[in-house]
């Protein structure tokens, strides 16, 4: 699970990017924001390198599953 | 159109091209409809914390601008109190961001309307401004982080949009304790309140659309994502076609352009200064306006901090002069020494704080 909260912009999406590329275009990854910009832009990013994303919202945080 | 460009975006860019222009027809300096970094730096000679007579009146763009980001965040339950992520360190990159903008003569979002405006010179500025954005972006894949925030009290969020409905109310009661200019860029605006309703909507819009000039390039580089740089080519065609139907383009060129110099270096090496800043800030002067509108205390220091950095630009006169005619002589502009050396401080600051907190010096934090 990338924990990416309180980060700001464009940071998140820095981290999954890294995170995808350590690890070799893994089949699924986690990563967990509190701000809707940075679902939004992980979203966007994700859908560049081939995975769909769920979103889960509880207490103005998200978790994000990215999954091939 | 590709998916991955969010319509709002678009939006928001024909109405900031759309406001650029209505607000210059009405009253506004020439090429500077809207202006993050002149606008604040005009707050601050109103507020008597520069005295640079021609640049002074209290702007309601941007009062308008971050309470239209509060009511679009309250509405959509995105407003959200937080701080806590390097707020000293962003106030100073805050003040050279200021200081490199009005080095260059404008934000990056007046570098786009001046561009709309034929001005040759800003795209001088637009390749020092990528060139800056590139290097933010090197930090930022060596792990440049000022660290996460935090939610903070309500009270934190709501500070600086309560402070400046404060000063505006007292600047609508009691104009007279505000300085104004008589001549220069700050003798020229639009009526109050349309600037004022004008930018609300615009800062309404730019927090739905989330705009920023800086995060369009730093995108389209990093992660080929071309969102928000629609934004920035959308604000761009509107300006040029609205000077064009208004009959005020008059083709493209570097001299005697509206409050512009022709130093080209230092247009240049001014927005490298900003480019880079603003990519360590997370955002354009626009952006942190934006934020800070909708509870974010750092941003809110950082505005704090374009501030300051506008009161010291003209009390150290860092900040550039336009070009002008001296009876009948074609005069270039530019900065003066002192203002090439703090530019040349402001790169060794950045510099020092780019690698402090990336993974260049440090080890990656677990």
């Amino acid at each position: 699970m990338i924990d990416a909260r309180g980060q700001s912009c464009p940071i998140p999406v820095v981290m999954v990017q890294n995170a995808v590329k350590k690890e070799n275009h893994p089949s699924e990854l986690q990563v967990k924001v509190d701000a809707k910009v940075c679902v939004e832009n992980i979203t966007r990013y994700a859908a560049t390198v081939g995975y769909t994303v769920s979103v889960e919202e509880a207490d103005g945080e998200y978790t994000l599953t990215l999954k091939k | 159109m590709s998916k991955r460009i969010n319509p709002w975006v678009l939006i928001t860019g024909a109405l900031v091209g759309i406001a650029a222009v209505l607000l210059t027809a009405l009253g506004n300096p020439a090429n500077m409809g809207f202006c993050i970094a002149c606008f604040i730096r005009d707050i601050a000679g109103a507020t008597h914390l520069h005295f640079a007579a021609p640049v002074q009146y209290f702007r309601p763009e941007i009062v308008g601008l971050v309470l239209g980001s509060t009511i679009m965040s309250l509405a959509s339950k995105e407003f959200k109190a937080r701080a806590g992520s390097s707020p000293a360190t962003r106030f100073i990159i805050g003040a050279f961001v200021m200081i490199g903008a009005l080095v260059f003569l404008g934000c990056p979002l007046r570098m786009v309307i001046r561009m709309g405006g034929g001005d040759l010179n800003a795209f001088v500025g637009l390749a020092g401004f990528f060139i800056g954005i590139l290097i933010g972006v090197f930090f930022l894949k060596k792990g440049f982080s000022l660290k996460r925030t935090y939610e903070v009290t309500k009270t934190e969020g709501f500070a600086l949009p309560g402070l400046l409905i404060l000063l505006f109310g007292i600047f609508l009661a009691v104009p007279s304790l505000f300085a104004f200019s008589e001549s220069g860029p700050g003798s020229k605006y639009a009526p109050a309140l349309i600037s004022l309703l004008v930018a609300i909507v615009v800062g309404a819009f730019a927090q739905k659309s989330r705009l920023c000039m800086v995060g369009g390039m730093r995108d389209a580089v990093m992660f080929r994502d071309f969102n928000l740089l629609s934004g920035f080519a959308v604000i761009f065609v509107v300006v040029f076609l609205g000077n064009v139907i208004l009959g005020k383009f008059t083709g493209f060129s570097t001299i005697s352009q509206p409050i512009s110099h022709s130093s080209e270096l230092w247009n240049l090496l001014g927005m490298v200064l900003v480019g880079w800043g603003s990519v360590l800030l997370g955002g354009c002067p626009l952006r942190q306006l934006i934020l800070a509108g909708e509870g974010n205390g750092d941003s809110a220091v950082t505005v704090l901090g374009m501030l300051v950095g506008a009161a010291f630009a003209h009390n150290f006169k860092l900040a550039g002069s336009a070009d002008s005619l001296v009876d009948g002589v074609y005069k270039v502009g530019g900065i003066a020494t002192t203002g090439k050396v703090v530019v040349l401080i402001g790169f060794a600051v950045l510099l020092v704080i780019s690698l402090l907190n990336s993974t260049l010096v440090k080890k990656e934090a677990k």
